[in-house]
């Protein structure tokens, strides 16, 4: 079947082949990435825009590592240097991004839907780098990648998503592709943070740590964002690590070959304890390298390439 | 200004208990019973065969933008949009740039109402200073310049003593006070209904139980004081069994729907549409279907459209800063037939009544019968017609409709105001 779309929005509108040219396609990338000479010329001549309205440091230079990889030029736009500071529209801002020739765009935006609202506006592709609470595309299909280099199929594998679910995007892509590949998905975290209302995406909420962790083969760390809860959704970051940071006992209540996941920026004492974080079943930094993989099967499917053509031989 | 036969119409005036094909006649811009041989060859005579003819709509919630936001409404396109929609009598919100917060303000808008507008359009003050919540407005002088009611519409008064003053003092001038219903600090930074789509969505959610809590204390404070509060577009199923309750108690509540919280639902926003965005905001299905019984039973007493122009160019956002709010007057009657007589089977006559006889009578205004004696406001309408409404060809400075390209049943055909057309053909007639 080949590929189709054009940008890469949302997980959830993604169909499960789809998600599997996504990991086939980065499965052949990651092998180029394991050679001396990294760089692949398939975007070459392209110039992609990376338009981050909201800091980031992880995801904005995966993608860059990723475009450049592909032999494509990189032009980074950020909130603090777009005229965005200026009024100016998120509309006038892609629409000049579109009219000075770009190719693509990352977008990274703190208010959920506008990636879905500039692929309505622009010709070019869009790819979704997070959109408020709302979704993560390429985090999701990272970390189901790094899921299944561990642990092959997903299908009835139970996975835990442990911490702030309510304003976590990266929670929502993975939900949509855990979900699609199969997997047995909870969620744990403080009431405040894990409403009832996410089983309506075919998940198990539970506020129960040690039962939700037990055999559970993966469990996925999300950073509290103490920030953006105005210490009105849980009362001190000592109290919810008091009840919900992952020590050692309570990595003993897992499936004895589980993997630990964090999208990051880890909070080392609070979500985690540093040991584990740094751990032989920390996959952390996997997360990381293969999110170049990642992003850059996306980037090259999302540009027209076809999965058959990307050979890791040569 | 020329008599007027309105003939062969099946002619619904709930207030009259009327529901009879017949014919209306019309003499110096008041309803009359007959015309003489002589005046009946003098009339200008409207062929409404197959029409129905009812009372002039009433909407006790508008946003007419004037002062200070005239580019995306006037008093004069605002009426324009009114006539075109079958309204003939109209109640405009003071959240305008100024608030109309003081006697001046309130002169300046009956100046331009004199001056533009092609209906009845009456305005409202502010229950405080600059819809701030803090201190009183001169609730006095603004009842002298002429507001039919106060109300801070579009923030919410958050102290209770504040509210219990504010209806204890408005009540000495048998002035109505409309609210809407929103508990500010469960709200913040709010953009659609809590549950289960906007956690889909990743939107921040505005829960009921912030309407229902003040819809409480409104009951509370009304009962307590005996003064009139009117609910403005109650969106919440809890809050529809506080007003049930709240009025077998004999509480002085009135309260109203709009046509979009009866027609749809928070499912509609899955593509971020900000034409979809309002305040309060669109609900779950459950929350519809209540709002629709609270029409049939009574709880809720009339229907409004909260109109509320914004340009293009302010629509055209981020979900997260677009402004609240979609017009309506243009669409409401037909909605407003769609959901409650063909889905829901409501009796005609009941619909009109609560479009009428019903939203006149919260405030006192003089509108909403076709009695011998009254002015003739009257709305032509055909049931059945299909027609496609294009939201940028209409009469509003805006065009931010959830129904903008859709094809709506029942159009309006022709709008009388003191027995002068305003609205036929499609086109406003020239003051």
């Amino acid at each position: 079947m080949p590929w189709t779309r054009r940008h890469l929005l949302t997980i959830e509108e993604l169909s499960l082949a789809e998600i599997e040219q996504i990991h086939t396609t980065a499965s052949a990338f990651k092998q180029i990435l394991g050679r001396s000479v990294k760089k692949v010329p398939a975007l070459r001549g392209k110039t992609i825009v990376n338009l981050f309205l909201e800091p980031s440091t992880r995801t904005r230079m995966a993608f860059d590592m990723a475009a450049k990889r592909l032999s494509a030029d990189v032009i980074a736009v950020e909130a603090s240097s777009s005229s965005t500071t200026k009024g100016e529209t998120l509309r006038d801002t892609a629409e000049n991004i579109q009219a000075l020739q770009a190719d693509m765009i990352v977008i990274r935006h703190s208010a959920a839907g506008s990636p879905l609202y500039l692929s309505r506006l622009l010709d070019i592709p869009v790819i979704n780098a997070g959109d408020g609470a709302h979704e993560h595309p390429t985090q999701g299909l990272l970390d189901t990648f790094t899921m299944k280099e561990h642990l092959g199929s997903l299908k009835g594998r139970k996975v835990v998503i442990l911490g702030d679910i309510l304003f976590s995007r990266v929670a929502r892509s993975n939900i949509h592709a855990l979900t699609k590949l199969g997997a047995d998905v909870t969620l744990v975290g403080p009431s405040t943070l894990v409403p009832e209302w996410f089983t309506a995406m075919g998940v198990k909420v539970s506020y129960d740590l040690k039962s939700a962790l037990a055999d559970a083969e993966v469990v996925m760390l999300l950073r509290i964002q103490h920030e953006r809860q105005a210490s009105s959704h849980f009362p001190s970051i000592g109290e919810y690590t008091s009840m919900f940071g992952l020590n050692k006992t309570r990595a003993g209540w897992l499936n004895p070959k589980a993997i630990i996941m964090h999208p990051g920026p880890i909070n080392r004492g609070v979500e985690i304890d540093s040991e584990l974080a740094d751990g032989e079943h920390s996959v952390i930094l996997e997360q990381v390298t293969n999110g170049i993989a990642v992003r850059m099967a996306v980037l090259y499917l999302c540009a027209g390439g076809q999965p058959e053509n990307v050979t890791p031989a040569a | 200004m020329p008599s007027l036969w309105i003939k062969n119409a099946r002619i619904v005036d709930p207030a009259a208990k009327r529901d009879a094909v017949g014919d209306l006649f019309i003499v110096d811009g008041k309803i009359v019973a007959s015309l003489s041989a002589a005046a009946k060859k003098r009339a200008k005579k409207i062929d409404a065969r197959g029409l129905v003819a009812c009372p002039g709509l009433v909407d006790i919630h508008v946003h007419f933008r004037e002062p200070g936001q005239t580019h995306k409404e006037t008093i004069a396109t605002g009426s324009h949009c009114a006539a075109a929609g079958g309204f003939t009598t109209v109640v405009c919100m003071p959240n305008t740039s100024p608030p109309a917060d003081n006697a001046g303000t309130i002169q300046y808008i009956n100046d331009a109402i004199r001056r533009d507008a092609v209906v009845k359009v009456y305005p409202t003050g502010c229950i405080t200073v600059g819809l701030k919540g803090q201190a009183l407005a001169p609730i006095g002088s603004l009842k002298r310049a002429g507001v039919v009611a106060i109300t801070d519409d579009g923030d919410c008064v958050q102290s209770n003593e504040l509210m219990r003053r504010a209806i204890e003092y408005a009540k000495m001038f048998d002035l109505p006070v409309m609210d809407h219903c929103q508990d500010a600090s469960m709200t913040q930074g709010a953009v659609m209904n809590e549950g289960v789509m906007s956690t889909r969505l990743g939107l921040r959610g505005w829960p009921n139980a912030a309407e229902d809590l003040i819809v409480a204390r409104n009951v509370v404070l009304s009962e307590y004081t005996g003064a009139h509060i009117h609910l403005q577009h109650i969106s919440s199923k809890f809050s529809i069994d506080v007003i049930r309750r709240g009025k077998s108690r004999g509480a002085r509540i009135t309260a109203e729907a709009t046509p979009h919280h009866i027609a749809l639902t928070d499912e509609c926003l899955a593509g971020y549409d900000t034409n979809f965005k309002m305040n309060p905001p669109l609900r779950t299905e459950s929350d519809r279907r209540a709002i629709i019984a609270g029409l049939r039973d009574g709880t809720l007493d009339c229907i409004n459209t909260d109109h509320a122009p914004h340009t293009d160019y302010e629509k055209d956002k981020e979900f997260d800063y677009a402004p609240n709010g979609i017009i309506g007057l243009e669409t409401s009657l037909a909605v407003t037939l769609d959901v409650l007589v063909r889905q829901n089977k409501f009796k005609l006559a009941h619909v009109i009544d609560l479009m009428t006889r019903k939203p006149a009578a919260i405030l006192g205004l003089p509108a909403g019968t076709l009695a011998v004696g009254a002015a003739a406001d009257i709305c032509l309408f055909d049931p059945n017609e299909q027609w496609l409404y294009d939201a940028k060809a209409g009469f509003s400075k805006s065009s931010n409709s959830p129904w903008h390209g859709q094809t709506l049943t029942g159009r309006v055909k022709t709008t009388i105001v003191d027995g002068r057309v305003v609205f036929e053909n499609g086109k406003i007639s020239s003051r």
